[in-house]
């Protein structure tokens, strides 16, 4: 303002006015209640409706849950205590069932005093995946990834330390094939040869090489058949085995899909569909049924290997139909920048459109993830003990015959934690790798 | 990957298979042929030795013998003598009739908890993420095994509907909700010429279906009147009579009546028994499926850009003709394919029902005739080729729909 403006007017203000808090309506809990909850008549009755459902759900379930008792040793006692502290109508949890069975519920028939194995090798198994979840971690923790299948093998299993120690040196006799012998012979010659030489040496040299070293050195722990392992524990190694493995075979799966190649493209197509018209369920007794069928007479292997290869092929035709979404999705401009800067086929895949097609189809894959790892429960119907048919053992038991609700809320938690963090790491990729502005 | 090569000089050398692009995929997929063919034969002939040893054919005459075994629920003829064959498609009936119930509640409910969830309602959004968090992220299996629990430990007996001071009473009564399943009332036909079911239901879907066609006349009449006049005819009347009357006259010809159960012995008599392994299967199938659902729904109407409906409302449209003309058919392009492989989830889900013992094809096929006859090669192959088939009609189905609503570019 001018000078000679101010001195026309009488009176002008050079501070400004306190600022008023608003209008009661306008805010708080109030104001927010009334927009968000009563802003209309359907909304009211929508609100009247949610705390009605809310309210009969907990009405029944907190009590029960928290009112539940934690010792006894079977229901009859339980509903004892209940009597005595509650009276006899009272509706309570008999938790007690989960402090004394838990852990039969994480192990299965696992002996218990190893224990302390297979949560070592959970431990190992963080400590392995840390480094590619997250990529603050130092690289040189890929290490441990690298080795800690072996180990967590061993662990589980028990059995002589030279076996897995045998079979890793193969992976390095492959290593070691390519980069000795790929300067000489060329990228084709070498990679035969990667396949050949640790193949060969798997099935003549490690077995012998194995008992040997064991003979000289016996080094190893007891010994623990799968049949024994159940609970949450093997719905673990069933479903860890399956993620780790059928993610690269999936995207294998996608690109012979996406292939020019007319053989490989029609066995990609019917591998695919074939696996994904057909339930689990069908595949997993085929799996216990049928698998003695196709194999040499005599062969007999490990059911959980069974299953773990059947939920493993199984998952991978989603993730193949996941990763083909990701691959249709990318600009045609990609694939030919990829050729024009004079790439090879596995070049351009491996640099320039697989990691654009893999960071769009990360939530689809952590969903294919999420439903294998819930799929594990299947393998019940064929044996197995998982934590649903753990439960129904412990049900079968004398002490604790009639107990439902405690055991299902227990496995039902168990498995949401393990899902939805899954879910909840998907979408944190998914904001650490988005690239365009929004 | 096409690249230009300079023709070669001399003649064709051997070594330019592997090194010339333009014979190496031949030679890959010939070197690919060989190795698929050695795996087959490999797994034929172990199959062949195999079962030469155990001393079994192949062969699927055991589908014309007699079953021998029960079927606690079915929808045609069938009973302990009727064939291993008959045993397939009754189980089959049972899956498809499973799978047809849940899809249709699974839609319902993922309509209504995909809107919700995007309602301004603080606590019915929250409400709803709940239910689709909860519901997807603990295995169907549970679902079911717990509400088979709930229908067999916590629904009165038979026997608490009996006395005069009854512990358990009937809803409306004409719905007796027990521990041995769900008693509802049904409909049957009393009038002569019309004893049988079957074909009484199939002419009343014949007159519903005219009605339906008369009712889609009818609003492209008032279109054609609103496009001439610009006043759109009051039909809402109309289009209930058309949809109501001929099918009620139908039932008054027919005689139809409602058969309620009622409480006679040990067991309720009459209406229709849902069982409570249907009961189970169907509402954790509808149920978890449906969570799955309302996020499709959710993803679907989010996708439509807020400026679709300004734009509509620019041009002066309603709320609900704007909801019908512009964002709705935008949405259901997006919703309608993964809805529709939700619908084939639930149906090969169905194959759950082993867990509460629900006679389905897995059940009968998959299951007792295997264990009867031996013949788990044959059974397994047929049981497969069922889901399989279902699957590619209804994908192919799909597919036809995603050309035909396709976003036609250049």
């Amino acid at each position: 303002m001018s000078d000679t403006h101010a001195q026309t007017v009488a009176y002008v203000r050079d501070t400004m006015t306190e600022q008023r808090e608003p209008p009661l309506s306008q805010t708080g809990a109030y104001k927010w209640i009334l927009g968000n909850m009563l802003s209309t008549p359907l909304n009211v009755i929508l609100t009247i409706g949610s705390l009605w459902v809310i309210w009969s759900v907990l009405s029944h379930v907190l009590p029960w849950a928290v009112l539940g008792i934690w010792n006894a040793d079977s229901l009859s006692a339980c509903r004892a205590i209940r009597t005595e502290i509650y009276g006899a109508d009272a509706s309570v949890a008999c938790w007690a069932v989960i402090s004394e069975r838990w852990p039969q519920l994480l192990f299965g028939f696992y002996p218990p005093e190893g224990y302390w194995r297979p949560v070592l090798a959970f431990a190992l198994f963080i400590a392995a995946i840390a480094p590619i979840l997250f990529a603050s971690l130092p690289r040189k923790m890929l290490w441990l990834t690298v080795a800690s299948p072996f180990v967590m093998f061993w662990l589980i299993w028990g059995g002589t330390v030279w076996a897995p120690i045998c079979i890793a040196l193969g992976f390095v006799i492959g290593w070691a094939a390519i980069r000795v012998a790929g300067p000489r012979i060329g990228a084709l010659g070498s990679i035969l040869l990667a396949i050949l030489v640790p193949v060969l040496y798997w099935v003549v040299i490690a077995g012998p090489l194995a008992s040997g070293l064991s003979a000289i050195l016996p080094i190893g722990l007891d010994q623990v058949a799968s049949r024994d392992m159940g609970g949450f524990m093997l719905a673990l190694i069933i479903g860890i085995a399956g993620i780790v493995l059928s993610l690269p075979l999936g995207i294998v799966l996608a690109l012979g899909r996406q292939s020019d190649l007319f053989l490989i493209n029609k066995v990609s197509v019917i591998f695919i569909e074939v696996i994904r018209g057909v339930p689990l369920i069908v595949w997993l007794f085929t799996a216990s049924l049928l698998l003695n069928y196709f194999l040499p007479p005599g062969t007999n292997f490990d059911l959980m290997l069974r299953v773990i290869i059947m939920v493993t092929l199984f998952s991978s035709a989603y993730i193949a139909e996941v990763v083909r979404g990701g691959l249709a999705a990318l600009p045609k401009g990609q694939y030919e920048a990829g050729a024009a800067l004079g790439l090879d086929y596995w070049k351009s895949m491996r640099l320039v459109v697989l990691p654009q097609a893999l960071k769009i189809s990360i939530p689809g894959i952590v969903n294919t993830f999420i439903g294998l790892f819930k799929d594990t429960t299947l393998v019940v119907f064929i044996g197995l003990l998982d934590p649903i048919g753990l439960s129904n053992a412990i049900r079968a038991s004398t002490e604790w015959n009639g107990i439902y609700w405690e055991l299902f809320v227990f496995i039902g938690l168990c498995f949401f934690i393990f899902c939805f963090s899954m879910g909840r790491y998907s979408l944190f990729l998914e904001k650490k790798l988005r690239r365009e502005h929004r | 990957m096409t690249t230009m090569t300079d023709p070669p000089g001399q003649g064709f050398r051997l070594s330019q298979l592997i090194y010339d692009t333009r014979y190496r995929s031949l030679t890959i997929q010939v070197v690919a042929m060989i190795l698929l063919m050695l795996l087959v034969s490999w797994l034929v002939a172990n199959t062949v030795t195999n079962l030469h040893a155990l001393g079994k054919d192949f062969d699927f005459g055991f589908l014309t013998q007699p079953s021998g075994y029960d079927i606690n629920q079915r929808l045609i003829a069938y009973d302990s003598q009727s064939t291993h064959g008959r045993a397939a498609v009754v189980g089959i009936l049972n899956t498809l009739l499973v799978a047809v119930l849940g899809c249709a509640l699974a839609t319902v409910l993922g309509v209504v908890a995909g809107v919700l969830r995007l309602s301004n309602n603080w606590l019915v959004s929250r409400l709803m993420a709940v239910y689709v968090e909860g519901f997807r992220n603990v295995p169907l299996l549970l679902w079911i095994v717990l509400i088979f629990a709930l229908m067999s430990e916590s629904t009165p007996a038979p026997s608490a509907f009996r006395g005069d001071t009854p512990s358990a009473s009937m809803l409306l009564d004409g719905v007796a909700v027990t521990n041995r399943g769900i008693y509802i009332p049904a409909i049957h036909f009393g009038a002569p010429f019309f004893d049988n079911g079957l074909y009484n239901w199939l002419i009343v879907l014949i007159a519903f279906a005219a009605s339906v066609f008369a009712v889609k006349r009818l609003s492209r009449w008032a279109a054609v009147k609103q496009e001439a006049t610009g006043d759109r005819p009051t039909t809402w009347y109309l289009t209930l009579g058309i949809l109501v009357l001929p099918v009620a006259i139908l039932f008054a010809l027919m005689g139809a009546f409602l058969d309620l159960p009622s409480l006679q012995g040990f067991n309720f008599q009459g209406g229709i028994h849902l069982r409570g392994s249907l009961i189970a299967l169907w509402l954790a199938l509808s149920l978890y499926t449906g969570a799955f659902i309302a996020e499709i729904v959710r993803g679907g109407i989010l996708a439509v850009s807020k400026g679709q409906s300004e734009a509509a409302f620019a041009l002066g449209l309603r709320p609900g003709t704007t909801m019908k003309l512009v964002v709705l058919p935008q949405a259901l392009r997006v919703i309608i394919p993964p809805l529709i492989s939700q619908f084939l989830n639930l149906t090969k889900n169905s194959s759950l029902a082993i867990a509460v013992g629900y006679m389905d094809a897995r059940s009968t096929l998959g299951g007792i005739t295997i264990n009867q006859t031996g013949r788990e090669l044959e059974g397994m192959l047929l049981l497969g080729l069922f889901y399989l088939v279902l699957s590619l009609v209804i994908s192919g189905a799909m597919n036809v729909y995603n050309t035909s609503v396709k976003l036609k570019e250049r």
